[in-house]
C-alpha cells in the first residue's frame, strides 16, 4: 500500500482541527441537552 | 503515516494535505463582522416587547452569529478570485491557499444549516426563516449577483447586515412589526454610507478587480452627495424609535446628536477637494460610522434595560 508522510506542520494542523471539532460536537450534545432541559421545564410549568 | 488513497490530489499528481488551523476556519466566518451582527441581534432581542428564556436568548443569538459566520464563508468562497487582487481581502484563507474553495464551501453550507435548524427547534420558526433569508441574501442575492453587476450593490446588500435585529425581535415576539422594521431601517440606511466611505479610499483596489462600486462608475462627486443623502436618512431614522413610542425622549436626543455627527462628517467628505489622496475626511466617516452604529443600538440597549429596571418613570 502506498502511503505518504505528514509533515510537522500538517501533523499539528490536523490534531488542531480534530480538537477544534471534537469540541464542536461536544457542544453540540451540551447544547441540545440543554434545550432540551429548557423546553421541558417551560412545558412542566405550563 | 496516512492511506493515500484517502487524500485528493491536486493537477501534478501530488497529494493534498491540508494545512489549515481552526483559526483559518475562523477567519472564514469574518469575525469583525460578525461581532457587529451579534451586538444588533442582541439589541433586537432586548428592545423587544416580551420576555424570553435567558438560555434560550442566548442559543438564539449564537445561532444567528453562526449564520452570519456562515454567510461570510460562502462570500469568501464565491469572491476568492477578486479577493487575491485587493490589499484589503488578499491575506483571507482562500486567496492566501490556507483553505481550498471547496473546504469553505462546505463549512458554509454546514453551519448554515445548523444555525438555522437549531435556532428552528429552539426558538421558532419564523426566526429560522429569516435567518435563512439573510443567508441566502448575503450569499446569493449580494455576492453573486449584485457585488460584480451594479453600483447600487451595498444599498440593497446592506439588507442583509440589517436583517439580525429583526430576527433577534422576532425571536421574542414571533412575528415582525413596525418597530423592527424601524430597527432594520437603521442599519439598511447607515450601509451606504459607511461602506462608500470605504469604497472612496479604496477605489483602486475596487477598479482593479472590476467591482463596479460607485465611486468608480458615478465618479467621487456623486458618491459624495449620495453618502451625505444616507447620512441624512440615517440620523432621521435613528430618531423613529421616539417617535413611536418605544424608546424615550433620552435616546431621542441621544440619536440626534450622533445624527448630527455623522451628517457632520459626511459634510466633511463631501468639501474633500477632487482627487485628495489622502482622503481623511473619508477615513475619519468610515471610523466615526462603526461608532455610531454601536452608540444607537447601544443607546437603545440602556433606554429599554433603564425602563426595565424602574430608572426612570
Amino acid at each position: 500500500m502506498e502511503t505518504v508522510n505528514l509533515t510537522e506542520s500538517q501533523k499539528k494542523a490536523r490534531r488542531g482541527r480534530n480538537i477544534a471539532l471534537g469540541v464542536v460536537l461536544v457542544a453540540l450534545v451540551v447544547l441540545f441537552y440543554i434545550i432540551t432541559l429548557v423546553k421541558f421545564s417551560g412545558g412542566m410549568a405550563g | 503515516m496516512a492511506v493515500i488513497e484517502h487524500h485528493e490530489t491536486i493537477p501534478g499528481g501530488e497529494v493534498y494535505l491540508s494545512e489549515a488551523s481552526p483559526r483559518d476556519f475562523f477567519e472564514l466566518l469574518k469575525p469583525r463582522v460578525m461581532s457587529l451582527v451579534v451586538f444588533t441581534a442582541f439589541a433586537g432581542l432586548i428592545v423587544a416587547p416580551g420576555t424570553i428564556n435567558p438560555v434560550i436568548g442566548a442559543i438564539a443569538i449564537l445561532c444567528i452569529a453562526v449564520g452570519a459566520g456562515a454567510s461570510g464563508a460562502l462570500n469568501m468562497w464565491y469572491d476568492a478570485d477578486i479577493d487575491a487582487v485587493m490589499s484589503r481581502t488578499a491575506k483571507r484563507p482562500i486567496p492566501s491557499g490556507r483553505i481550498r474553495p471547496q473546504e469553505a464551501l462546505a463549512f458554509g453550507l454546514a453551519l448554515s444549516a445548523f444555525s438555522v435548524m437549531i435556532l428552528g427547534l429552539a426558538v421558532n420558526w419564523l426566526s429560522a426563516g429569516l435567518l435563512a433569508f439573510t443567508i441566502f441574501f448575503y450569499a446569493v442575492v449580494y455576492t453573486m449577483w449584485l457585488k460584480r453587476s451594479t453600483p447600487q450593490n451595498i444599498v440593497i446588500g446592506g439588507a442583509a447586515g440589517a436583517f439580525p435585529p429583526m430576527i433577534g425581535w422576532a425571536c421574542v415576539t414571533g412575528g415582525v412589526s413596525i418597530e423592527s422594521i424601524v430597527l432594520f431601517l437603521i442599519t439598511f440606511l447607515w450601509t451606504p454610507a459607511h461602506f462608500w466611505a470605504l469604497a472612496l479610499f479604496k477605489m483602486r483596489d475596487y477598479d482593479a478587480v472590476g467591482v463596479p462600486m460607485l465611486p468608480n462608475v458615478a465618479g467621487e462627486a456623486t458618491t459624495k452627495v449620495q453618502i451625505l443623502i444616507y447620512a441624512v436618512l440615517t440620523a432621521v431614522i435613528a430618531v423613529v424609535p421616539t417617535y413611536l413610542g418605544f424608546a424615550s425622549i433620552g435616546y431621542g436626543l441621544f440619536a440626534a446628536a450622533l445624527g448630527l455627527g455623522f451628517v457632520w462628517y459626511s459634510v466633511g467628505v463631501l468639501r474633500m477637494p477632487e482627487g485628495d489622496r489622502a482622503m481623511v475626511p473619508a477615513k475619519k466617516l468610515f471610523a466615526f460610522s462603526i461608532v455610531y452604529l454601536f452608540a444607537i443600538f447601544s443607546g437603545l440597549i440602556a433606554d429599554t434595560l433603564i425602563a426595565a429596571l424602574g430608572w426612570v418613570s
